[in-house]
């Protein structure tokens, strides 16, 4: 027992979050209102403290508080990536939040509370803890996206995220009694092996996996589990929105790797089906819809499920290489939405959220460093080289190959040309269209104005060297399986 | 293979369960009863907990409902002012006003 006591170390990021976020709000109790800069700049410390220690744990392995809690590659890699966008939010959200009086300590205390429910959701080896870390992610969630109170859209938005999340919360939890039933354990390890012995054809089995499956989907966003996406996306403040799209999926992938993959790998061909399923619908809807939206966040939000689709591509290729092809698309995913709502969120002001395709009109003559921005971050999403959209979907249709699903691969890259058009068209109109007299952007936040930088020119850079981040994402995947 | 008792409390749950999953996608009235729904999604779930815990002679399954418990709580809670936020902009909640995003 003091052995197992001795590694509670291995929790420190996770414990770090948690008392910082405490902290966070007796500070703001006493000082917020009067030095708000002084909760941002708490958070800002707190995210990447919790950076430096995830990178200190960097390649030791184990688990802590009795089997609670695993550490291995991928804890260490997807919650050192989870806290970088976390950063990333909190920087692109200052002025954004300080224009429309939301500038409070409670947006930063529930940030980080997502974040440690996302961190858990990564290193749970319980299916107890990973359904607690996924409710304490998705109800910050909530209250995050219904922070702009007076906001019609935003309440309207929480309220339908809240209503099928609840829903996809309760689809896994029934998923989960059953594997409980059928195993006996909550302890992922124990269930693995309990499956194995129950064998394959197993109809308790199957009804379990299709109900974790289905909340997963719904969690990540791949259609026919997408209703609540593009409401939300659009809805949300869009520094919420940025959190969205990219943290979540990172930790839902974790998620997904916990519960179908180490815990139920004896159901390996029963989630494939589902998943071939999955990807097909998400990457017709995805992509197709996304055609029509004049919406740009609305076309960003369907893009993603088009994107989930990729990712799911990779899941199912399965085995080591596939997962972590996988896992790198969802890395490179949350980078590049990040980045192109952290433009919209940039060029935005009060009264006038540059979230419409036409308010960029000729943005290229009036903001040609945004447009340069705007070019890189349209190519990366529609995968032309040499950015690190190209990279990443490279690497999920070789998966796929070598796992002979030929036909799905022809039909992925078929999406991607599809995909291409509407990415492309957003550049036409704000390099070839004329410029709209009317049109005012904000973008006069220097912090904002150098994370987008940063952000978008590290899809190329990183697009120009990609071997480093591809090798750490793919050393994660080895513990796994 | 799975004794009479256990049986008929899983297909109680598994009644509950659709009534819920029902309750949500066929409700155009009111946002409550999309609430409730989710309350009786959940309490479904714990019912399979409890019979499973009973069959097996574990208790783990019975630990995890008093955690469902309270993260339904916590959630009810989220839900409530979410709606009541939306109550002070639309002035309504039913369903069928929620359509400000569509597309």
């Amino acid at each position: 027992m003091s052995l197992a006591l001795l590694h509670w170390s291995f929790a420190i990021p996770e414990i770090w979050i948690l008392a910082m976020a405490c902290v966070l709000l007796l500070v703001d109790v006493f000082w917020g209102k009067h030095h708000p800069d002084l909760s941002f700049a708490l958070a800002l410390f707190s995210v990447a403290g919790a950076m430096l220690l995830t990178w200190g744990e960097m390649g030791r392995t184990g688990t802590t508080f009795f089997g609670q809690l695993q550490m291995d590659p991928f804890t260490n890699v997807a919650g050192l990536f989870v806290e970088l966008l976390t950063f990333l939010t909190l920087l692109y959200s200052r002025r954004y939040l300080q224009r429309r009086g939301l500038y409070r300590g409670e947006v930063f205390v529930l940030l980080l509370f997502a974040l440690l429910g996302a961190l858990i959701l990564i290193s749970g080896a319980n299916v107890l803890v990973l359904y607690l870390g996924l409710e304490l992610l998705a109800l910050s969630q909530y209250a995050l996206i219904a922070f702009q109170r007076q906001n019609l859209r935003a309440t309207e938005a929480a309220l339908k995220y809240f209503i099928l999340g609840a829903l996809a919360s309760a689809l896994l939890l029934y998923g989960i009694s059953l594997l409980y039933g059928l195993t006996g354990s909550l302890d992922l390890a124990r269930v693995a092996e309990g499956l194995i012995n129950s064998g394959q054809a197993n109809y308790l089995l199957m009804l379990a996996v299709v109900f974790l499956v289905a909340g997963i989907a719904f969690k990540l966003g791949a259609a026919p589990f997408h209703m609540w996406l593009p409401d939300t996306y659009q809805g949300a403040p869009t520094v919420v929105t940025i959190f969205l799209s990219s943290v979540p999926k990172i930790a839902v992938f974790g998620l997904f790797l916990r519960i179908l993959v180490e815990g139920g790998y004896g159901s390996l061909e029963i989630w494939r089906q589902i998943f071939v399923a999955l990807v097909v619908v998400s990457l017709l809807i995805g992509n197709v819809v996304a055609i029509a939206q004049s919406n740009l966040k609305r076309m960003l939000a369907y893009s993603t499920v088009g994107n989930m689709g990729f990712l799911a591509l990779g899941i199912v290729a399965g085995g080591q290489n596939g997962l972590a092809s996988a896992f790198f698309y969802a890395v490179v995913y949350a980078l590049m939405a990040t980045a192109a709502f952290g433009l919209i969120l940039y060029l935005s002001r009060e009264g006038f959220e540059a979230e419409e395709i036409a308010d960029l009109r000729g943005l290229v003559r009036t903001r040609p460093w945004s447009a340069f921005l705007l070019l890189l971050i349209m190519f990366s999403l529609a995968g032309v080289p040499p950015t690190i959209g190209f990279y990443a979907k490279l690497v999920v249709f070789q998966a796929l190959i070598e796992a002979h699903f030929l036909w799905l691969a022809v039909f992925g890259v078929l999406m991607a040309v599809v995909s291409a058009f509407y990415y492309l068209r957003v550049l036409k109109v704000a390099l070839f269209d004329p410029p709209a007299e009317d049109l005012r952007y904000g973008a006069d936040d220097p912090l904002a104005a150098s994370t987008l930088s940063v952000n978008s020119l590290a899809l190329l850079l990183l697009g120009i060297f990609p071997g480093p981040m591809m090798a750490i994402c793919f050393h994660a995947l080895q513990g796994v399986l | 293979m799975i004794p009479p008792l256990l049986g008929q409390w899983l297909i109680l749950a598994a009644l509950l369960f659709s009534i819920g999953v029902v309750g949500i996608f066929l409700n155009r009235k009111n946002v409550i009863i999309l609430l409730m729904a989710i309350e009786i999604l959940l309490l479904a779930v714990n019912i399979n907990f409890v019979a499973f815990s009973r069959y097996l002679g574990n208790l783990d399954g019975q630990i995890f409902v008093f955690f469902v418990l309270t993260v339904a709580a916590a959630e009810a809670a989220i839900g409530l002012a979410i709606l009541v936020v939306f109550f002070r902009n639309r002035r309504s909640i039913n369903v069928e006003d929620i359509d400000e995003l569509r597309g």
